[in-house]
C-alpha cells in the first residue's frame, strides 16, 4: 500500500506525480464499510454492497481498475482531501455544505430518510410533536443527523460513529427511535436482529437543502476531468442496463429516483 | 446465527484471522514507536538536566505540551493537522501533487511524542540518581563528554530507568488502542468491526480485552528477563 | 602573622560574559523553533477566526467541558471509595482476598480504558433481558452511567495501587510505635500512617486525575457529549481545523492548572519537612 515519503524524498517523487491527479490506471475509492446494504465488510475482510458493485461497474466503463480503501465516516472527507483516495463512493449525499469542500458527480441514487423504532413503540407518527421527549439515534456527520438536530428539537439526539452502533442500541432498547436511509433500515429489519423493530414512517417534508439531491461520488475540488468521466460512466451504466441489474440485486424498487 | 465457535474460527467465516492481523498491527505499532520514543525522550531528558537554561526551557515546553494533551487529540492533530500542513507546503512548492501521511506513521509519531515526554521524566529522575562522581571519573581518565555518556553513564542509566520504562511500555501497548479512531486495523478496530457485523459485542470486546492482557503478560515476562540480564553486571550492593 | 593594616579595594572580577557554547546554540535554536510554532499558531487562529463558528460552537464546547469535568470528578471520587477495599485486599494476608484484588487490579490496569468502556457499554448492553430481570437495565441503558462505571472501575484499580504503595512506603517502625502506645490498628492507620502516606501519594493522585481528564476523551465514542465529542462534531460540520486547536488549548489549560494546583498543595503540606 502507500508508504509516506519524507518531504525531501517526496519533492523528487512529485516530479513524477505532478499532473497525475486524475488519469490513472487505478482509481482509489474510499468507502466506509459499515453501511449495509450499500457498503459493508464481510468476515473475510472483503467489501460488498450496492456502492461497491456500482463502483466496480463504473470502473469497468472507464476502463480503470478499482482499488477500495475503508475509512471511518467522520474522517472520510479530510482523507479524500489528503489524497488517501481519489473518490468517495459511500452513499454520500450531495449537499451544499459538502460542496464547499469537495466536488460531486451527479447522483447515482436517491432514497428518502425514514425512522424506525421498536415493535411495541407507541409512536403514532414522525413529526416533531410525536417524537418530543424521545431518544433518537443517528449517525454523526450525516444528513440525517443534521435533519434530526434541526427538526426534532424536543427530542434527545444521540450521535453514533456508524449506523451499526445505533441499530445495536435500538435492538437492546437504549433508543426510542433511529433515523437513517430507508433502504438501510429496511435491510436491517429483515435480519434476525431487526426482528425487534419496525418502520415508523418517513419525515415530511425532506428539504433538499438538508438532505441534498441524492447520493453522489465525491472527488477533490477542481478535478473536473474525473467528475466528467464518472458522470459519463454513470449515464452509460444506466443506459446499458448494468445499473438495473445491480439495483435489482439489492432492492425491489428503483433507487435512482426521479431523473434530475 | 452461526455458533460462537464459527465466529472466532480462522478463515473466511471466522473473524480470528482478522483479529490476529489486528494483534500484529498493535505489536508492530508499539515496537516501531519504542525506539523513536526512547531516543527522543533521552535527548529531551539531556536537555532538561543541562546547565543551559534555554535548553531546559525548550525541553520543558515539549514535555508540558505532550503530557498535557489527550493522546486522542494529539493523534488527530498529527493525522489531520500535519497532513494539512504538509499538503499545503507541497502544494505551495508543486501544485497538483499530493503527499500522503499514512495512518501507521501518524500513529507512530503521535504515540512516539507522547511516549517520549513521559520517558524523558523517567530518564531525568534516573540522571539525578547517578552521582556526579561518575562524570568526573570519566573526565579524569581522559574520556570526552560523549564517550563518558556512552561508556559510563548510559549503562547505569538504563538499569535505573528500566522499571519506569517498562511501565511506559505497558501503557504504550494500551495506548495503541486509540489508533482505531483513525482507521488503523489494530486489535480494537478489528474486534469492533467484528462486533458490529456479527452483533456480538460482548464476545468480541471481551476477546479484545483478553488479547491485551495476554500481550501485557508476555511483555512482563520479557521485561523480567531484560531486568535480570541488565542487573547481572551490577555489583552486589 | 601581622595584622592587616589597610585594605585595598579590589573590585570583584567582572563576570564572564555567557559564551555561546554548543548547548546554548542548540537551546536557543530549539526555543526559536518553539517560538515559530507558537507564532504560527496564534497567526493561524487569528486569521482563521470565524465569529460565526465561535457563536455556533462555543456553547457546545462549554457544555462539553462541563460534562468532562463532571465525569472525571464523579469517577475519581467513587473510584477513591472503591479503591480502599481493593488496596486492603492487596495488602491482606488472606489468600482469597489477595488473589481477587490482584486479579481486579491486573485486569483494569492491563487493558485499555477504551476496550473496558466498549465492553461495558456495548458488551453488557447486549444482555438487556438478563439485566432487566435483575432490575439493572435502567442503569446500563444510559451511556452516562456506563461511562462512569467504566471510569470508576478503572481509576479504582490505579488508586488502589497508589494507596498501597504510599502506605507501604511508611516505615514499619511507625506501626510498631503506634502498637507500643496501645493503639488499635485502625487508629494507627488513621492518626499515624495515613498523614504520612498521603504526602507520598499526593503526586501520583494528581497524575491520576490528569490521566483521567485526558482519558475522558474517549467517551465521545459511546455518545457521551464531552469536550472531545463536541470538538469532533464541530469539525465534522465545519471541516475547520481550528476546532481541534481550541480543544487542545482548553485541555492544556486545564491540565496545567491542575498540575500547578497539585504542586502548590504539595508545597504547603510538606513545608514542615526537610527535603
Amino acid at each position: 500500500m502507500t508508504i509516506s515519503k519524507l518531504l525531501l524524498a517526496a519533492t523528487a517523487a512529485i516530479a513524477f506525480s505532478a499532473g497525475v491527479a486524475s488519469a490513472q490506471e487505478t482509481l482509489k475509492i474510499g468507502t466506509e464499510g459499515a453501511y449495509p446494504p450499500f457498503n459493508n465488510l464481510t468476515a473475510d475482510g472483503k467489501l460488498e454492497g450496492f456502492d461497491i458493485d456500482i463502483a466496480n461497474a463504473l470502473c469497468d466503463e472507464m476502463k480503470v481498475k478499482c482499488e477500495f480503501v475503508t475509512q471511518d465516516w467522520d474522517g472520510i472527507i479530510p482523507a479524500l482531501q489528503a489524497g488517501k483516495f481519489d473518490a468517495i463512493i459511500a452513499s454520500m449525499s450531495i449537499t451544499d455544505e459538502r460542496k464547499e469542500k469537495v466536488d460531486f458527480t451527479g447522483k447515482y441514487y436517491n432514497t428518502p430518510s425514514a425512522i424506525a423504532g421498536p415493535k411495541d413503540s407507541d409512536l403514532k407518527g414522525v413529526t416533531k410533536a410525536d417524537l418530543a421527549g424521545k431518544t433518537i439515534g443517528v449517525a454523526t456527520s450525516t444528513t440525517h443527523f443534521n435533519y434530526a438536530t434541526q427538526t426534532f428539537t424536543d427530542s434527545e439526539i444521540k450521535g453514533y460513529p456508524t449506523s451499526q452502533e445505533f441499530l445495536l442500541d435500538l435492538a437492546n432498547g437504549r433508543l426510542d427511535a433511529v433515523e437513517d436511509d430507508i433502504s438501510v433500515l429496511e435491510e436491517w429489519l429483515k435480519t434476525p436482529d431487526g426482528a425487534c423493530c419496525k418502520l415508523i414512517g418517513q419525515p415530511e417534508p425532506q428539504p433538499v437543502e438538508i438532505f441534498g439531491e441524492g447520493a453522489g461520488i465525491a472527488v477533490r475540488k477542481g478535478e473536473t476531468d474525473l467528475v466528467n468521466k464518472l458522470n459519463d460512466a454513470i449515464k452509460a451504466i444506466r443506459a446499458n442496463g448494468k445499473y438495473k441489474e445491480i439495483n435489482d440485486k439489492y432492492f425491489t424498487f428503483d433507487v435512482y429516483g426521479a431523473e434530475s | 446465527m452461526s455458533s460462537y465457535w464459527t465466529l472466532i474460527s480462522w478463515g473466511p467465516e471466522g473473524w480470528l484471522d482478522d483479529i490476529f492481523h489486528g494483534v500484529f498491527i498493535t505489536v508492530a505499532l508499539a515496537a516501531a514507536t519504542l525506539p523513536v520514543g526512547l531516543a527522543i525522550g533521552f535527548f529531551v531528558a539531556l536537555a532538561k538536566q543541562s546547565r543551559e537554561p534555554t535548553l531546559r526551557l525548550a525541553g520543558n515546553i515539549y514535555t508540558t505540551i505532550f503530557r498535557g494533551l489527550p493522546e486522542l487529540l494529539t493523534l488527530f492533530l498529527v493525522y489531520y493537522g500535519v497532513q494539512i500542513g504538509i499538503q499545503e507546503l507541497v502544494r505551495f512548492l508543486q501544485p497538483g501533487a499530493s503527499v500522503e501521511v499514512n495512518s501507521f506513521v501518524s500513529g507512530m509519531v503521535a504515540l512516539g511524542v507522547v511516549f517520549s515526554s513521559y520517558a524523558s521524566e523517567v530518564f531525568l529522575s534516573a540522571f539525578k540518581a547517578i552521582p556526579r562522581g561518575q562524570y568526573e571519573g570519566g573526565y579524569s581518565i581522559g574520556l570526552t563528554g560523549g564517550q563518558t555518556m556512552r561508556l559510563v553513564i548510559l549503562p547505569q542509566l538504563v538499569r535505573i530507568a528500566l522499571p519506569g520504562l517498562a511501565n511506559l511500555w505497558l501503557i504504550l501497548l494500551k495506548d495503541t488502542a486509540i489508533v482505531s479512531a483513525i482507521g488503523l486495523s489494530d486489535i480494537l478496530r478489528q474486534t469492533g468491526i467484528a462486533a458490529r457485523v456479527t452483533r456480538e459485542p460482548f464476545l468480541f470486546f471481551g476477546l479484545a480485552a483478553l488479547l491485551y492482557l495476554v500481550l501485557a503478560i508476555i511483555s512482563s515476562i520479557g521485561i523480567n528477563q531484560v531486568e535480570r540480564a541488565v542487573s547481572q553486571s551490577e555489583a552486589k550492593r | 602573622m601581622t595584622a592587616v593594616t589597610h585594605t585595598v579595594d579590589v573590585d570583584d572580577i567582572p563576570p564572564r560574559a555567557r559564551e555561546w557554547t554548543r548547548e546554548r546554540i542548540v537551546g536557543t535554536s530549539l526555543l526559536g523553533l518553539w517560538l515559530i510554532v507558537f507564532i504560527a499558531l496564534v497567526v493561524y487562529l487569528i486569521t482563521a477566526w470565524n465569529p460565526e463558528l465561535f457563536q455556533r460552537w462555543a456553547p457546545a464546547y462549554w457544555n462539553g467541558l462541563v460534562t468532562t469535568l463532571q465525569l472525571v470528578f464523579v469517577s475519581i471520587i467513587l473510584g477513591a471509595i472503591l479503591s480502599i477495599p481493593v488496596a486492603y485486599g492487596r495488602m491482606s494476608k488472606n489468600r482469597v482476598a489477595s488473589a481477587l484484588a490482584y486479579a481486579y487490579v491486573y485486569f483494569f490496569r492491563g487493558t485499555p480504558l477504551l476496550a473496558q468502556t466498549f465492553l461495558i457499554y456495548y458488551g453488557l448492553g447486549s444482555f438487556r433481558l438478563q439485566l432487566e430481570t435483575v432490575g439493572l437495565w435502567v442503569f446500563f441503558r444510559e451511556a452516562w452511567y456506563c461511562a462512569i462505571l467504566a471510569f470508576t472501575l478503572n481509576t479504582a484499580a490505579y488508586q488502589a495501587e497508589i494507596l498501597r504503595g504510599a502506605i507501604q512506603s511508611v516505615p514499619k517502625g511507625q506501626w510498631e510505635g503506634g502498637a507500643a502506645l496501645g493503639l488499635h490498628n485502625l487508629q494507627i492507620l488513621r492518626k499515624v500512617i495515613l498523614p504520612q502516606a498521603l504526602i507520598v501519594a499526593l503526586r501520583p493522585y494528581g497524575n491520576e486525575i490528569i490521566l483521567m481528564i485526558k482519558g475522558s476523551a474517549i467517551v465521545a465514542l459511546i455518545t457521551v457529549p464531552d469536550l472531545m465529542g463536541q470538538t469532533r462534531l464541530a469539525y465534522s460540520r465545519s471541516f475547520d481545523f481550528q476546532t481541534y486547536l481550541w480543544a487542545a488549548l482548553i485541555y492544556l489549560a486545564i491540565v496545567e492548572a491542575l498540575r500547578h494546583g497539585i504542586e502548590w498543595i504539595e508545597r504547603s503540606l510538606t513545608r514542615h519537612l526537610v527535603r
